[in-house]
């Protein structure tokens, strides 16, 4: 395994494999929570978190248990499962431990738990068969191009908010052609390879 | 069969495993807290409006509990659920007044205007342009900054352009007024009727120029009051709630109409015509009492 490896993979995820732009892999929080640029932050970084832990522990349990009984058919119940019971651990943990951190990422972290950009990564690191660490590469990096993408998304909401636009337009479907117009300048990316 | 009895067996050990980590967690990880909070936020009002200076109401009811907000720090919550707060807290509160926000303009189309402004719609940034289009730079500017703070649905924009409180959907908790650049929204209590619904500070000629409805501190309302409730400060004629009695006098007696509820025409009419007869009386009575007086000269 090569560094080049990780950085093509960190690249693809955040630009040219942008989980909302190009897979269109968790748009229900980036509609959703992108009316503010300080809650879009906390989003991003809560699902950049989330995303990162649950592809370390869904490869570890794909590892070791679904290829092992055999049960590859079942990845996508498994994961859900996995996936829930961490965010509630979590959630335990950093209550107690890291209370800053907890009420930073207030309602977020629980709302992550059917978001379905962290089952696609999960599901994602199977099918393009990474191992450990390029699966964990992979989460995180995933979970940068979500922040990226919210972030830059409400920075531009907040701004329409007062721009004069048909009346028809305002407030939701003019968000929507925004972030039509933004999928399709990072269409841009795709094809961008740099290290190999 | 085989398989279906490894995938059940399988997924039900993982559903286990994670429901025992899970419930060890919630015991290793348990965060104690003031049950007195949760009690305390069922009593707020729960608009999280943040009228109260916290980021909402549940860290308005932490604070309670810290003893860093007062009982009764929760205005749109009202008298009654201060007092429960208050039994909650094992403190005594005393009798709060039900206020209400009031809007200390009724410029709009009585005012003068320097230029059309087609920006934003948004009193801040209306006045970030040569301070405002209005020549008035006391009056409101009718964007609705406070229409849009109010999370109660009591503030609106008036027929004639100046922002309305509602004081019956008015709650209280202030957001509008923090979100007025012009500073023109005072609480006032709930059972005064009459308020000056002006807050030019500028000397009478200047008010004069600038709008049709300013107080220009001529002291005309000053020298009716029947209660020594109103009086002219800064070329302002403010109200003395504690004095007023809602009478009405000064509000037709104001040359200008700028002391709310701003009468009509006719009730002014009637209002002078009762002034004239009472004088009148006066006057009669006067010289009746002359006459009586110089009558035993003679």
């Amino acid at each position: 395994m090569e560094i080049t490896s990780l950085l093509s993979i960190s690249l693809g995820a955040i630009l040219v494999n942008n989980f909302i732009f190009s897979q269109f892999l968790g748009c229900c929080p980036f509609l959703g929570v992108s009316k503010k640029l300080d809650t879009a932050m906390g989003m991003g970084i809560a699902v950049t978190f989330v995303m990162g832990l649950a592809s370390a522990i869904t490869w570890i349990v794909n590892e070791f248990i679904l290829v092992k009984f055999d049960l590859l058919y079942m990845q996508t119940v498994v994961f859900i499962l996995v996936i829930a019971a961490l965010v509630q651990f979590i959630e335990m943990f950093l209550q107690k431990s890291m209370p800053a951190l907890y009420t930073a990422l207030g309602i977020y972290l629980p709302l992550i738990t059917t978001n379905c950009a962290v089952l696609g990564v999960a599901l994602l690191n199977v099918q393009n068969q990474y191992n450990f660490i390029e699966s964990t590469v992979y989460g995180i990096t995933g979970g940068l191009g979500f922040l990226l993408a919210i972030v830059l998304f409400a920075a531009v909401r907040e701004r329409n908010v007062f721009a004069d636009c048909p009346k028809c337009f305002e407030g939701f479907p003019i968000a929507l052609i925004t972030a039509g117009l933004m999928a399709l300048s990072f269409m841009g990316f795709s094809g961008l390879s740099v290290w190999g | 069969m085989n398989n279906i009895v490894i995938a059940i067996l399988v997924l039900g050990i993982m559903g286990g495993v994670f429901g025992l980590i899970l419930a060890i967690a919630s015991k290793v990880f348990e965060v104690k807290k003031d049950p007195r909070e949760e009690e305390i936020l069922g009593h707020l009002a729960g608009a999280n409006c943040g009228g109260c200076g916290f980021a909402g109401c549940s860290a308005c009811a932490a604070a309670i509990v810290a003893g860093k907000a007062p009982v009764n720090a929760c205005a749109p919550a009202g008298g009654e659920n201060a007092a429960a707060i208050a039994q909650i807290m094992g403190v005594s509160v005393g009798a709060t007044e039900k206020k209400v926000a009031f809007v200390r303009c009724n410029g709009g189309t009585n005012a003068k205007k320097r230029y059309e402004y087609r920006g934003v719609k948004d009193c801040i940034g209306a006045t970030k342009i040569a301070a405002g289009p209005l020549d008035c730079s006391f009056g409101c500017l009718g964007f609705g900054s406070c229409v849009e703070a109010c999370k109660f649905g009591a503030m609106s924009i008036g027929p004639n352009g100046t922002a309305v409180a509602d004081p019956e959907k008015c709650t209280d908790c202030m957001a509008c007024a923090a979100a007025c650049p012009r500073k023109l929204i005072t609480a006032v209590p709930y059972a005064s009727k009459v308020h000056v619904a002006c807050s030019n500070k500028d000397k009478g000629k200047a008010a004069t120029s600038v709008c049709a409805a300013s107080c220009i501190g001529c002291g005309l309302c000053e020298k009716n009051c029947k209660f020594d409730a109103i009086h002219v400060t800064d070329n302002l004629a403010v109200i003395d709630y504690a004095k007023c009695k809602n009478c009405k006098v000064c509000t037709k007696v104001c040359p200008r109409g700028a002391i709310s509820p701003i009468p009509t025409p006719e009730e002014k009419e009637k209002f002078k015509a009762v002034m004239k007869a009472q004088a009148e009386k006066k006057a009669e009575a006067a010289a009746a009492a002359k006459a009586a007086e110089d009558a035993p000269k003679a």
